[in-house]
């Protein structure tokens, strides 16, 4: 499958790594450390999604499941943010192997898959918003540390660099999987299940796996979002805001990329941006952007941004190529 | 007893009130290309559903050399080496050609690199090569069902249900896609094909078993079969088979 080189996603991340030297500007890096946040969580939808195409309106449960544990392990059992961190990870996995087992063993697709991850989700945010653990209707507050071992930082710098290391993982793990018979199965999963059974295909596992890994880089999203804003609850952690922006950026970038997240955050995001300099900060507006851009994106650019400049780039050739033979002519 | 590749042991399937395989068995012996004909409606494609596991029978057992494989799932079937292809072809419309054989060749090569080298080599068996790099979406009818050969052929298959490859194509590519199929059989691949083009069921097949609304009304080497009066029947209508000889007695 044709994608970017490792050395690609080295060269682009390298360049992304100097932002914090250039500027120390609080309001840049906050909007790049959310947006990166963003294409992370998304990476982790495209796995599932994009690759797989199963697409999963509930990707709250995976990220809100990695924030929590994240808080929880911290706050109820003095547990270092490090290994809490990680665990919170596994907890996601763990769900989305869950959710991932109920819903595929049930033979459920399409719209009914993306229906039953919604609720799913939607049950963990009634539950979270009422059960003790969760800090229920208040949330959860982390304990002010600004230690490196805390994972908790005094500048924003090291945030960025941290979600932005974790969003390099994720494009390597991504462009590996499109390498990968794994890769191979699930995107055969995608286009065609019967043909894919035909030849061998365990379509089920295969979804399976993808399922377990889309929640993993999901969840990694949540358990960084915890220690950046050092603040969790249920409907932060398992609302609907956070499955909307898991999809949409990579369906804006490009579903099935390995670069689509990225550019469909960094898009999405600086439309939200615009939007709420123009129109001040009216609660529900970006919501209403996002709508339109969706709605544009899949009427005009199915394959998204990253569809669109491939497009381009043929163009571009094929423009080249004509230019000797007119000359001749 | 030497266990024959392939045993159906009195299957039927019913979909609410209808019959559509109605108390079926049959033997494939390994080797040798096997036709399963008969009217649209029969039961055929049915009857491969069941086979290679996308239905489970009403009644009755499937045996591959002698081990019960009713209800087994196709993926451990296509690993078991029975692989089917679709009459309605089914490709991955958005892979290359080549993307879409090397899905088959996946099934026994883990490396993509192996897959795809393999895969370049199935479709000069088909005559695909010049088109790799297309997507499936862009191939014709006739491009399409060698694809559907193609990646079945990757996964390197014991046993090859191929369900009407040929139907849909012209003259020519029907001529065509003949040899190729007889070259398969030649490597030692089992075929069983649905087909309603008789002029390739007769070159190709060495038996042939006939289902009209759900049974099977005859067996036997391609030649036999066809001029079986219920076989004409099944096709023509009650009482042809009378008529046609009646009617062939009248002209000598």
């Amino acid at each position: 499958m044709r994608g970017p080189s490792i050395a690609h996603i080295v060269l682009v991340i390298a360049m992304l790594a100097t932002v914090p030297l250039l500027t120390a500007s609080s309001v840049v890096l906050n909007f790049l450390i959310v947006a990166l946040l963003i294409a992370l969580v998304g990476q982790g939808w495209n796995v599932l999604g994009g690759y797989g195409g199963q697409y999963s309106f509930g990707h709250a449960a995976f990220f809100g499941t990695g924030a929590y544990v994240t808080a929880i392990l911290q706050m109820r059992y003095g547990i270092n943010a490090w290994p809490a961190f990680a665990l919170g990870i596994a907890g996601g996995a763990l769900v989305g192997a869950a959710i991932g087992a109920l819903t595929f063993r049930s033979g459920l697709k399409g719209s009914y898959f993306a229906l039953v991850t919604l609720a799913f989700a939607e049950v963990l945010r009634i539950l979270a918003s009422v059960a003790p653990i969760t800090g229920a209707g208040v949330g959860i507050l982390i304990t002010l540390d600004l230690r490196p071992q805390a994972f908790q930082f005094q500048s924003r710098a090291p945030f960025y660099w941290i979600v932005l290391a974790l969003l390099a993982a994720s494009l390597v793990i991504v462009r590996l999987i499109e390498q990968s018979r794994f890769g191979a199965w699930l995107v055969a999963v995608r286009e065609n299940e019967d043909a894919a059974k035909a030849v061998g295909v365990d379509t089920v596992r295969v979804k399976l796996v993808a399922m377990t890994i889309s929640a993993a880089i999901t969840a990694a999203g949540g358990g960084f979002y915890v220690q950046y804003f050092l603040f969790i609850d249920s409907a932060i952690a398992y609302g609907p805001w956070i499955s909307i922006e898991a999809l949409l950026a990579p369906i804006v970038g490009g579903v099935g990329t390995v670069f689509g997240p990225l550019l469909g955050a960094l898009v999405v995001k600086t439309l939200g941006e615009l939007t709420k300099l123009i129109a001040g900060d009216a609660p529900g507006l970006d919501l209403v952007i996002y709508g339109g851009v969706l709605v544009l994106i899949v009427a005009f650019a199915p394959h998204g941004i990253a569809g669109l400049l491939a497009d381009l780039r043929g163009r571009f050739a094929r423009l080249r190529s004509s230019v000797p033979e007119r000359a001749h002519g | 007893m030497v266990e024959s590749l392939l045993r159906v042991e009195r299957v039927f399937k019913r979909f609410g009130g209808l019959l559509a395989v109605d108390d079926v068995s049959l033997i494939v012996e390994a080797g040798r290309i096997t036709a399963l004909i008969g009217p649209n409606g029969a039961g055929k494609t049915t009857l491969f559903s069941i086979i290679s596991g996308f239905l489970p029978p009403s009644e009755g057992r499937v045996f591959h050399r002698g081990a019960d494989i009713t209800g087994m799932p196709p993926h451990l079937l296509a690993r078991r080496g029975i692989v089917r292809t679709f009459q309605i072809v089914q490709p991955f419309a958005g892979l290359t050609v080549h993307q879409n054989i090397a899905i088959g060749a996946h099934l026994s090569r883990r490396s993509r690199a192996e897959a795809l080298v393999a895969a370049a080599e199935v479709a000069s068996t088909v005559g695909l090569s010049d088109v790799l790099d297309r997507p499936a979406a862009s191939l014709t009818v006739a491009g399409r069902k060698r694809l559907e050969v193609a990646r079945a052929l990757a996964a390197e298959p014991e046993l090859l249900l191929l369900d009407e490859v040929l139907a849909g194509l012209n003259p020519g590519e029907v001529a065509s896609m003949v040899p190729v199929i007889r070259t398969l059989a030649d490597d030692g691949i089992t075929i069983v094909m649905i087909e309603h083009v008789m002029q390739a069921v007769m070159s190709l097949a060495e038996h042939v078993f006939v289902l009209a609304e759900g049974r099977i009304i005859a067996e036997g080497p391609p030649q036999v079969a066809v001029g079986d009066p219920r076989v004409v029947e099944a096709y023509l209508g009650r009482g042809a088979a009378a008529r046609l000889s009646a009617a062939g007695a009248a002209h000598v």
